[in-house]
């Protein structure tokens, strides 16, 4: 069987077992959403945002409910030992974290879908001055985020402190990825927009994505054999 | 990999073949085989051998090395030194379509609560590459006894309906060799019974079959072979008249050094 196909498979597995408890969509959203909220409050004064807050807050919605989502993800695998199952299947082992990344990737986008309004309603943030370069910058960033943390929570899915060890294993190695999130996006927002620079950032997130995934499908196999 | 394709009827291990005869075997061999897990050791310098059309006992107290040695056999556990053999060639020789050829049962039953039963046996059956996962999961769903609950979630099994379901995962793709851990774990005695008329076909169907179980009375009569472990270290022992737990605590209280 093709990488691919058994990538396919498990994606589909895991949309079909979210589909039906909806937990991981809920939990994800719902701490996007607060913690959006909860900044607004603070960097929103008479209807004026702070000038780059929309793009930072935005960010770290992203990075912090894209961790919630990689360890409730991998605590699913965990409950019936199911990623040993996965592991044991006749196809490269690369198809195991490529399936769960594409499955955590369409999670965390449908959660962009709703945040990304949210963000423009309550900072008052241009989203739709250059939609696909906006578009390009999220799913550019979310990728890489979540190449590396696919990796990192697969590894720790056994350990007794995952939930405190991924995030301080993922969050050092993906700052450069939200750092040009942040300021590519920014760029977009801006009072005095540079396209250019936000096209350069994309640029730097595309490369940081080709490196972090091609790492990710290298060492998957090693480091998941006991 | 090579596609497992049905020659004659579902549900029946004669009745399918591995088109790619490469990843077939009919022995396999555990040489030398020692395995730590930090200090701790787990399995000591182990030989053993396994042949096609026999069931095998693996018996010992709790972290003798029983799960170690399903692992190691099953491929998820590597060796720290020595050797496991499938066919003369070691697992990397055989690559990833080795695992094609390997079913496990472990204790805990690697499904998907959120699925149906069908829908478990269908992703693992599309998983394994099968030409016609629909009819193997119809008949792991006739073998399981599950016809009328197979659009039920796991969830709502109890123990019992979740390890006969998890058996047919572990043989939705007719293995070759058979890892079983803990097989009769809670089964009523009718479920028992008719696991170990499975395991029989099995093992008339040409399987290696490989059964970690502290579950005496179900093993014996079911069992070719006895296979004692304690503390990393394995001993085969010859059947006698006496039965398997009074053999197994004989051979627990002798000295094995």
């Amino acid at each position: 069987m093709s990488v691919l196909r058994a990538a396919w498979l498990i994606a589909r597995k895991d949309l079909l077992v979210e589909a039906r408890s909806r937990e991981l969509a809920y939990t994800t959203l719902f701490f996007a959403l607060a913690c959006v909220l909860v900044f607004s409050f603070a960097f929103v004064q008479e209807g004026k945002a702070v000038e780059g807050a929309a793009a930072g807050i935005l960010w770290v919605a992203v990075a912090f409910s894209g961790t919630l989502a990689l360890g409730r993800a991998f605590e699913r695998e965990r409950q019936s030992e199911t990623l040993r199952a996965l592991l044991l299947a006749p196809s490269e082992r690369a198809a195991v974290y490529l399936g769960k990344l594409i499955g955590l990737l369409a999670l965390m986008a449908g959660v962009e879908v709703v945040l990304v309004p949210i963000v423009g309603l309550l900072f008052g943030a241009p989203i739709g001055r250059a939609p696909l370069l906006l578009g390009g910058l999220l799913a550019a960033g979310t990728l890489g985020f979540a190449g590396v943390g696919t990796l990192f929570a697969a590894m720790l899915v056994r350990a007794h402190s995952r939930d405190v060890l991924l995030p301080l294993l993922l969050y050092p190695i993906t700052v450069p990825v939200i750092i040009a999130g942040v300021r590519g996006t920014g760029s977009i927002f801006a009072a005095d927009p540079n396209l250019d620079a936000a096209l350069s950032w994309l640029s730097i997130l595309v490369f940081f994505d080709v490196v972090f995934v091609l790492l990710s499908l290298w060492v998957f196999d090693p480091v998941m054999s006991e | 990999m090579g596609r497992v394709q049905p020659a004659q009827g579902a549900g029946r291990l004669t009745g399918f073949v591995a088109t790619d005869s490469t990843c077939d075997f009919h022995r396999v061999d555990v040489v030398e085989v020692s395995r730590h897990f930090g200090r701790r050791r787990a399995l000591a310098k182990t030989s053993l051998t396994f042949s096609a059309g026999s069931i095998a006992g693996l018996f010992g107290p709790n972290g003798a090395g029983k799960s170690t040695l399903l692992g190691l056999l099953s491929t998820l556990v590597r060796p720290t030194s020595g050797e496991v053999r499938y066919g003369g060639q070691p697992a990397a020789a055989l690559g990833d379509a080795l695992r094609g050829r390997i079913g496990v049962l472990g204790h805990d039953l690697f499904l998907y609560n959120d699925l149906t039963a069908r829908e478990n046996l269908l992703f693992f059956g599309e998983l394994y590459g099968l030409s016609n996962p629909a009819a193997h999961v119809a008949a792991g769903l006739a073998h399981a006894r599950l016809e009328d609950r197979a659009n039920d979630r796991v969830s709502g099994f109890s123990r019992g309906l979740r390890q006969r379901l998890a058996l047919e995962r572990a043989l939705i793709h007719q293995p070759r060799l058979v890892l079983l851990d803990e097989p009769f774990t809670g089964l009523d005695d009718e479920s028992a019974g008719l696991l170990a008329a499975r395991l029989r076909g099995l093992r008339e169907a040409g399987a290696i079959v490989l059964m970690a179980t502290h579950d005496f009375e179900s093993a014996d009569g079911l069992v070719d072979r006895m296979i004692c472990l304690k503390a990393g270290r394995a001993r085969e022992i010859t059947a006698d008249r006496s039965g398997l737990r009074e053999q197994y605590r004989r051979t627990m209280a002798e000295s094995w050094s």
